[in-house]
């Protein structure tokens, strides 16, 4: 068995009186997919906000490849291999395309105090980025203005930064939220494709993505995870059927 | 971009040609009237850099108009008129006034940032006043212009026209390859998205701070270079109402484009000589006039430019 890659140790954190993650422990192992799922309010982006390091945990620990990253900053975390892509979706709408990506490569770059050389035209930044806009299968559209894709291509665009960042660790938070039918089928495909070679937590409200992707799944209400295990069981389960899933029924 | 590039190139054929077009019509006045505007246009320039394109919104630039002029005074004063000398600390001390200022403005954001800047920028003006050595309220007289050991006389207005205009194109072709740089579209991206910037592994804040060094760098130059257009140097090159004046310009000429600063220091000066020249009320006809530009021009003056689209 593949050892544990992120480990979350009695995450908590409050907003006033409001207990948002209320002693959240987990373990991704390499290559896993783990879906968070639980109803609206659940504490499901909190969570992810702070394994992104965007939120400082109350207490609690995070480690990741054995190293504790509870105190490290956003960006420190993206170098050491977390990308995420967020509920809304957050992409530099004034770039094009290519730009968008091509910044995420430059991320992982080294240095970019760099003053001179046009970076549109660096072929180490370029290409890489192209070669992913291809991949996600937004190559025709790599010299379109973010802001004027599609929402589904919007979406992509995002999941194509985070994986051009060539993360150990995908964060998703909710990747195929307000797209069509067509759209979300196109997504959960492309991330059907990187399972297994990636370790990504995934947030998400659609069920079909969640049981199609998910090795394990994790419930959580009102900050806390209440049952966790594979699809199946999660499917099974009475008291998660109660809480969550009968919802939807 | 044709159609830009010959109008652009228009405007600097005709700022080349202003010395040789006022001497024939007999009216120098408007060459110490350009130079006046290409020296504000450099500081505009420099604000462009953090303001356009980093989104600092910097009320506090005028602070290194006066760190830049001061340098230049205060050395005369002591004897020192050697032109490298005085042009290089003015631009070093600004560098380091920036420096100190941007390490603790630029961690905040919004109206704390603009506030701050302001804070820091009205502390410098009030330390001119008091400082009597200097002149204190009055200012002092720069009684000797800059000496470039024979190379070029600033003395001569059409020489010292020349210098400014060759370091205003300088300025505007740095900024301009500075933002298209990896260190500009890490500038850029925080800009426009600060919360994407952070996730994919970007954290701003030394990109913010050497940008904002550099704007300040580069003001101080304009500094040095108002300090000998006017012979003189008070702490009124402060002035708060200096800062909003050199903002005013960023955003009347376009933020985020190449001339736009430069255009919008053009369209805000040279109108209030005319309108000045006409009425003494000419502020009341300025102010509407500039509200009525901002209202129309959203994408300011370089916006009307043909192909306007990446500045």
């Amino acid at each position: 068995m593949a050892s544990a890659i992120l480990e979350v140790r009695d995450l908590r954190k409050s907003f006033g009186a409001l207990a948002a993650t209320d002693g959240v422990s987990f373990e991704l192992r390499e290559g896993e997919t783990h879906a968070i799922i639980g109803p609206n309010g659940a504490g499901k982006t909190t969570l992810i906000s702070q394994l992104a390091g965007n939120l400082r945990p109350d207490s609690g620990h995070i480690r990741f490849a054995g190293e504790d990253v509870t105190h490290l900053s956003a960006p420190a975390r993206a170098h050491k291999g977390f990308a995420r892509s967020f509920q809304i979706t957050s992409i530099y709408r004034d770039f094009t395309a290519l730009d968008n990506v091509a910044l995420a490569v430059q991320a992982h770059a080294g240095h970019s105090f760099r003053f001179w050389k046009p970076a549109r035209e660096e072929r180490s930044l370029r290409e890489p980025a192209r070669a992913m806009l291809e991949e996600v299968g937004l190559g025709a559209r790599a010299d379109v203005l973010a802001a004027n894709l599609a929402h589904g291509e919007q979406r992509q665009l995002e999941v194509a930064m985070a994986l051009a960042t060539r993360p150990r660790l995908l964060l998703l938070d909710e990747p195929v939220a307000g797209m069509g039918l067509e759209e979300s089928q196109r997504m959960v495909q492309f991330l059907r494709n990187l399972k297994g070679k990636r370790s990504i937590i995934l947030v998400e409200h659609d069920m079909d993505a969640v049981f199609t992707l998910a090795d394990r799944v994790s419930v959580l209400v009102y900050g806390r995870i209440i049952a966790s295990g594979s699809p199946q069981e999660m499917r099974a389960s009475p008291e998660v059927r109660r809480a969550y899933l009968g919802e939807e029924a | 971009m044709r159609a830009r590039t010959l109008i652009l190139g228009v405007c600097v054929l005709l700022l080349l040609l202003v010395p040789l077009l006022a001497t024939w019509i007999g009216q120098t006045y408007y060459i110490d009237l350009v130079r006046r505007v290409m020296i504000f246009a450099i500081a505009a320039v420099s604000l462009n850099l953090i303001l356009g394109y980093g989104g600092l919104v910097s009320f506090g630039h005028a602070a290194y108009l006066g760190v830049g002029g001061y340098s230049v005074g205060i050395l005369a004063f002591y004897g020192i008129h050697n032109g490298w000398l005085q042009w290089g600390v003015a631009i070093l001390a600004s560098a380091l006034v920036a420096l100190a200022i941007g390490a603790i403005s630029v961690r905040t954001r919004g109206i704390y940032f603009i506030m701050i800047t302001l804070a820091f920028t009205q502390m410098l003006y009030y330390l001119g006043i008091s400082v009597e050595e200097y002149g204190g309220d009055d200012g002092m007289r720069l009684k000797v212009k800059s000496q470039f050991s024979g190379l070029v006389d600033l003395a001569d207005p059409v020489t010292f026209y020349y210098v400014v205009l060759v370091l205003l194109l300088s300025c505007m072709y740095f900024v301009h390859r500075l933002v298209g740089s990896r260190f500009g579209m890490v500038l850029r991206a925080a800009k426009s998205n600060e919360a994407r910037s952070r996730a994919i592994g970007f954290s701003p804040y030394p990109y913010h701070l050497a940008a904002f060094v550099i704007a300040g760098a580069m003001c101080g130059l304009a500094g040095a270079l108002l300090a000998n257009h006017t012979a003189y140097i008070a702490p009124a090159f402060m002035d708060w109402t200096r800062s909003g004046e050199i903002m005013f310009m960023v955003i009347l000429g376009g933020m985020a484009t190449t001339p736009g600063p430069a255009l919008g220091a053009f369209a805000l000066l040279v109108v209030e000589d005319l309108l000045a020249g006409w009425t003494q009320h000419w502020q009341v006809i300025l102010g509407p006039l500039l509200v009525l530009c901002v209202l129309f021009f959203k994408r300011g003056l370089a916006g009307l430019l043909p192909g306007s689209k990446d500045g």
